[in-house]
């Protein structure tokens, strides 16, 4: 079960996965989540599908190395198996015939952007993907996003592959220099992005979605602990969403509710590495 | 022994952990019978000609004579005698608000001077001794060649699940969570059902033969109509449980360290954030916490809180005392720990630092008016009443929605004015044909011993269903 099929390091301790999961890569839509745990005393940890294929009957997710549990998972080799895999979870996002759509993909966030620009493409919109990372070396999934959309354009921080900069500047770029009419705008990456995203396109009224990525546990609506403020009002991101309209998302409070646990976190992850290197000295 | 002597027979208290010392710990409370103590309560049972406590049972033990069976000395027969209509005798043993069930309607209880016999505690004592020194086999019909389907892997489910399972189906249990058992696991904390024996109980089921599928959410893996027509199940019994959380809906309410009593008991329970040296769920740890709510869900999570090392942990509940629906039991418990009631106080608004981590919150004082709707004097705010109380975290324990995952995803499925699943009260039939449900998917929020008994009720309609072919 759960079983991991192919892994490939992307640099900057982030890696792909193909894990097989049959009844979820049947099901698995755009926008759709999985939660895993690594270990029979792991935590329960969301990630966004980037891919599913029926065929193999596996799905694919990016996972950056961040604390103890993505280590845990990058130790996991080919041949190796999760303890627990679960889903497609969420509101899948609305694919439909909008018109011209730009996707954004901030970092990491372009894992989750990829399946749904494929989408939009396929429903016979006119796809512009924006991707963003600090330099060209960090950039996801170039070539997939490419081959998803009509049009791509990329933004580092460095200058080194596209415009310098972030990817509002790009978005910035084709609503008021080229003047491009955009229905509808979808921006999945760190949360400061969506925002940005989000308060720029609220000035010329697009309609804008963003995924959130709250803390979760169960992500079948059970435990509250991913409740966001949309519109001032309270959805548990897991059922609700994780889709919601950009300019309704209190950007501030998911911030803030994603630091809770940090110092637990660090002490967790330092605990770890410790007796990581130990173990490997 | 006649009647007379029985009656002159002293009650025996289960003995517990002295409160200061089990407040420190999550090990369960109450310590269980000795043989001898078991005994002796069993004489207390007169064997009523007419057995009101097997009617105040919701899965109809037959009670008398699984007490006549203890007080023979015969505790295996007993167990065997409490299996034949309860697959999950350690767990209801602990959990069933048998005061207001068998024990309730006792005719020792109803004598003046003499208490009802401890049922619960004498079953909870033949379950654990025949854990700990029997074998029982649970006869299996030959087998039936239909196959049923259990959504939700909770008391109803199981209960669901044993029986057809008994009565020679091939069932299978889809579980959303990692782990089945439900509120069982992820709710009832350590210290009032042990995971250990909680386990053991459900491993008889899977002994038995019940398939088990954990992490499928059915309404996202599969929907029922995939189960009923692409994966050949006769029959599906939804046992999804209660639901997402209510929040108060006050300001503040999304700052950090407020919890709902389903997120603070889950991370506890079903991810073990107590053990911090084993298990990586985190949980935070302060000086105060307070529950608003009075349930058992609260006193579950204000106890959970205490033992977490919250000194002080307390419950603010907007009536009195008089409402409260928590078991006796819990309160009593709760209250001999420590655990501070405050009566007629309603919180409205939660202060938080600059770091967005609750310090306060702001109540006001309630007086009790005309009853409302549930027949509970309804609580009215004393104008001026506002104090603020500083506090570490907190949990709302209020209740539950229903989950829209299954009746979203099941077309034909009618539901009530709250969402919830409409279902016959003695088939658990709902609108579409081959689906049955129970538990709090249909009552909304109840106990464990009401979502058994409609899981009891519901194996034997979709039994007679399977059989017969007419719904």
């Amino acid at each position: 079960m759960y079983q991991i099929i192919g892994k490939k390091n992307l640099g900057e301790g982030i890696n792909l996965y193909n894990i097989s999961a049959p009844d979820i890569a049947l099901k698995a839509q755009p926008g759709q989540f999985i939660i895993l745990r690594v270990n029979k005393n792991g935590e329960r940890i969301p990630i966004t599908i980037a891919n599913s294929d029926k065929k193999d009957k596996t799905i694919t997710i990016l996972v950056q190395t961040l604390g103890k549990t993505t280590h845990l998972l990058s130790e996991l080799n080919v041949g190796e198996s999760l303890a627990d895999l679960v889903g497609p979870l969420g509101v899948p996002t609305e694919i439909k015939k909008f018109g011209t759509v730009v996707c954004i993909g901030g970092g990491f966030g372009t894992a989750a952007i990829y399946p749904i620009a494929k989408a939009m493409k396929a429903e016979g919109n006119h796809v512009i993907s924006i991707i963003g990372a600090r330099s060209k070396e960090l950039l996801l999934m170039e070539d997939e996003m490419k081959a998803a959309s009509n049009e791509v354009f990329a933004a580092t921080n460095d200058g080194s592959c596209g415009t310098k900069g972030i990817v509002t500047d790009v978005l910035r770029n084709l609503i008021y220099d080229k003047k491009i009419l955009i229905n509808r705008v979808i921006a999945i990456g760190p949360v400061i992005m969506m925002k940005a995203v989000s308060d720029l396109t609220k000035e010329k009224s697009i309609k804008t979605i963003v995924s959130l990525n709250p803390i979760m546990i169960d992500g079948t609506g059970m435990c509250g602990a991913c409740r966001v403020l949309v519109g001032n009002k309270t959805k548990f991101a897991c059922v609700d969403g994780p889709d919601f309209d950009g300019h309704l998302v209190d950007f501030d409070n998911l911030m803030n509710r994603l630091k809770f646990y940090k110092e637990e976190e660090k002490t967790s992850y330092d605990c770890h590495m410790k007796a990581h290197h130990n173990l490997t000295a | 022994m006649d009647t007379k002597e029985r009656l002159k027979i002293n009650k025996h208290i289960m003995p517990c952990q002295p409160p200061a010392v089990r407040s420190g710990n999550f090990k369960e409370v109450p310590y269980g019978y000795t043989a001898e103590e078991a005994v002796e309560e069993a004489k207390r049972c007169i064997q009523c000609k007419r057995p009101y406590c097997i009617e105040g049972c919701p899965v109809n033990i037959n009670i008398p004579a699984f007490i006549k069976l203890i007080e023979e000395g015969d505790f295996l027969g007993a167990a065997k005698k409490i299996k034949e209509t309860n697959s999950l005798p350690a767990v209801c043993g602990r959990v069933c608000p048998q005061e207001d069930q068998c024990e309730k309607v006792c005719t020792v209880g109803k004598r003046k001077d003499t208490p009802s016999v401890a049922i619960g505690n004498l079953e909870r004592f033949a379950a654990d001794y025949e854990a700990k020194y029997g074998d029982i086999h649970i006869e299996i019909n030959h087998k039936k060649d239909k196959k049923i389907a259990v959504v939700g892997g909770g008391p109803a489910g199981l209960t669901v699940a044993g029986d057809l399972c008994k009565m020679g189906y091939s069932v299978s249990i889809y579980e959303a969570l990692h782990e089945i058992g439900g509120v069982l696991m992820y709710g009832i904390p350590e210290f009032r059902l042990p995971k250990e024996i909680l386990s053991r109980e459900l491993k008889v089921l899977e002994d038995m033969g019940v398939n088990v599928f954990t992490n499928e959410v059915i309404g996202k893996t599969f929907n029922v109509d995939e189960l009923l027509n692409e994966r050949g199940y006769g029959a599906v019994f939804i046992g999804t449980g209660a639901g997402t959380p209510k929040f108060l809906n006050i300001p503040g309410e999304e700052l950090n360290g407020i919890y709902s009593a389903n997120e603070f008991l889950t991370r506890v329970n079903l991810m073990r954030a107590y053990n911090k040296s084993e298990y990586d769920t985190p949980i935070k740890c302060g000086k105060t916490l307070v529950v608003f709510g009075a349930g058992n869900t609260a006193m579950d999570a204000v106890r959970t809180a205490l033992r977490l090392g919250y000194q002080d942990s307390r419950i603010f509940y907007r009536r009195s005392r008089n409402e409260m629906t928590a078991r006796i039991e819990e309160v009593h418990h709760a209250e001999e720990e420590g655990i501070k009631f405050e009566f007629l106080i309603n919180p409205i608004r939660f202060i938080g630092d600059e770091n967005h981590n609750v310090t306060a919150v702001e109540c006001e004082r309630m007086e009790l008016g005309e009853p409302d709707e549930s027949g509970r004097r309804r609580p009215i705010p004393i104008k001026g009443s506002e104090f603020i109380t500083k506090i570490d975290a907190a949990v709302i324990a209020i209740g539950t929605n229903v989950n829209p995952i299954v009746p979203s995803s099941t077309p034909g499925l009618n539901l009530n004015k709250r969402g919830y699943i409409t279902a016959d009260e003695n088939t658990g039939k709902t609108s579409k044909k081959g689906v049955f449900a129970g538990g709090d998917i249909v009552t909304g929020a109840a106990t464990v011993i009401l979502a058994m008994g409609a899981g009891k009720k519901a194996a034997v309609a979709i039994d007679k269903y399977l059989e017969t072919g007419v719904w």
